[in-house]
């Protein structure tokens, strides 16, 4: 019942307001996976990220797509959290209780080991508008975890100024996601963590030239 | 199937024909879209995304005509929409901008409420003059003051361009019925969006054949003197032909339309192709494939639409 609503939700409401309402351009949509285990994993600037990700994939596919997010943000009051869990499908996760010795990532293991597609932010915060902040290593242990699962990298530009950090205000503006090819563990030759999330952030960064310029300041 | 043979002579000879013409293109453009691929592959190639997108927009717009003023109304509002959006994605705008800019998309629906009220008076006025005022307060409001001038002189061009002279089209689809006997309001819009679209098609193709002395070159390197030309006449006689079935002017203000309209449309044209050289971006987005963006596509109605309107009210409407 509850995953029939959140298709419904995400098909009819959140669909039309990141294609119709606010506009999207797509570059490199054949890249983007299909099937699980899989992590798409894009720069952060803003709340409006996770609903361009998720307007991306087909009906058949929305399902299986799990993003991931902040338990101290999303599970913050119990309707946000519902929300979170049963419409956005979201994972929370623990971020306060890093170095505890718990796995802040059983959770998204788990998922992945069913066969899902994770969506991860690896800056880990939305950060300023329109810049990206430094990657934390959690997408590289998935990746060490699942060897063979593609990372696809995208590029987010103008989420940012459609809802920047801080703003409850939705202002429409046309944004643009470029999608790269996807990277894995094994084709990384079992680098270590941080070249890993090395490669990936200059990656996306590199993508960011695929998308038209953008004059906002 | 009664209802439907009664429904379709119900429309005005001159739009089935008209329309019927519009179906007999499409269906040999997507014949073409799949045969000259075969010949001659890579260069056809995004022929069929071209296409296809035609028959949608196509669709669309007949669909709105059949329907009536109300329908008609409600896409060209978002049609604006899109326009205006797809503008200021380009456009640079500051931070603190962020409320106008909203308070722009709001103004695209108070502009199609002028059309949807009948207030012809309002419409004409709140673009051009409230909204202008508004939003330059609205952004002196904000306290920044460099890139004032720049930022509210983007705005109230997108403003102008993609609400107001694109309302024009809509509201051509409330001239009263009595005042154009031969097709309707829908002939009068229908003609026009034709042959804005016939002057584009008909001056790429006379470039492409004939075309050698470049207009000016360093905003749109592909306009010749000879495809110009060469679309201008041919779309002025055209337009001269068939006023009288979609019309109510006379001849001699028809043969001034038709001397005047193909020109604006070439001017709108190289106008939105020097914003775009400006911004340093090809195509406005990706919007429809094959073609660009919104405003790819719109570019020469955006200049064509206001005057074809007062051109119109001027020597045959008495409503406007």
């Amino acid at each position: 019942m509850k995953q029939l609503l959140r298709q419904i939700i995400q098909i009819f409401l959140a669909r039309p307001v990141a294609r119709l309402l606010i506009g999207m351009d797509v570059i490199g949509r054949e890249h983007l996976p299909t099937k699980g285990p899989a992590i798409v994993a894009a720069n952060h600037n803003s709340h409006i990220d996770t609903l361009i990700l998720l307007s991306l994939f087909s009906s058949r596919v929305l399902p299986n797509v799990r993003p991931v997010g902040a338990a101290d943000h999303f599970l913050r009051t119990r309707t946000l959290s519902w929300i979170s869990r049963n419409i956005i499908g979201m994972i929370p996760i623990h971020r306060k209780n890093a170095g505890s010795g718990e796995d802040l990532l059983a959770d998204c293991k788990t998922a992945m080991a069913e066969g899902k597609i994770l969506v991860i932010f690896p800056e880990g915060t939305r950060g300023e508008a329109e810049e990206m902040e430094d990657f934390k290593t959690g997408v590289a242990r998935l990746a060490e975890q699942f060897p063979d699962a593609p990372v696809v990298p995208v590029y987010i530009q103008g989420a940012g100024r459609v809802m920047p950090r801080g703003s409850k205000l939705l202002v429409p503006f046309n944004c643009t996601a470029v999608i790269g090819e996807p990277i894995k563990w094994t084709d990384q030759g079992g680098s270590e963590k941080y070249t890993f999330m090395k490669n990936l952030k200059t990656t996306i960064e590199e993508l960011s030239e695929g998308a038209p310029p953008m004059q906002w300041d | 199937m009664n209802w439907l043979t009664e429904y379709l002579q119900s429309i005005p000879a001159p739009l089935q024909i008209g329309f019927g013409a519009l179906f007999a293109l499409l269906v040999s453009g997507s014949v073409l879209a799949v045969v000259l691929p075969r010949i001659k592959p890579n260069k056809w190639d995004d022929l069929k995304p071209r296409m296809q997108s035609w028959w949608v927009m196509c669709g669309l717009l007949v669909g709105a005509l059949l329907l009536g003023w109300q329908a008609f109304t409600i896409l060209f509002t978002y049609i604006s929409y899109i326009a205006l959006k797809e503008y200021l994605t380009l456009a640079p705008t500051r931070r603190e901008d962020r409320g106008v800019v909203l308070f722009a998309y709001l103004m695209v629906l108070v502009s199609y409420g002028a059309i949807w009220i009948d207030n012809y008076m309002f419409f004409l006025l709140v673009i051009p003059v409230y909204v202008f005022i508004a939003s330059a307060v609205m952004m002196a409001l904000t306290k920044r003051t460099d890139g004032f001038l720049a930022t509210s002189g983007i705005l109230q061009w997108g403003l102008i361009v993609c609400v107001f002279n694109l309302g024009h089209v809509a509201f051509l689809m409330r001239t009263p019925a009595a005042e154009v006997p031969m097709a309707g309001a829908a002939g009068l819009v229908f003609f026009l969006i034709f042959v804005t679209q016939f002057n584009d098609m008909s001056q790429y193709m006379w470039g492409k054949i004939f075309g050698r002395h470049k207009i000016s070159p360093n905003i749109s390197p592909n306009k010749t003197w000879e495809g110009a030309l060469g679309g201008f006449v041919t779309t002025g006689i055209l337009f001269v032909v068939l006023a009288p079935y979609f019309t109510p002017l006379t001849f001699w203000p028809s043969v001034w339309i038709g001397a005047t309209l193909p020109v604006l449309g070439f001017f709108g044209d190289i106008t939105m192709s020097a914003i775009k050289r400006d911004l340093g971006v090809k195509d406005t987005s990706q919007l429809i494939p094959g073609h660009g963006g919104a405003l790819d596509r719109l570019d020469s109605l955006m200049f064509t639409a206001p005057w074809y309107f007062h051109m119109l009210a001027y020597f045959a409407l008495e409503r406007f």
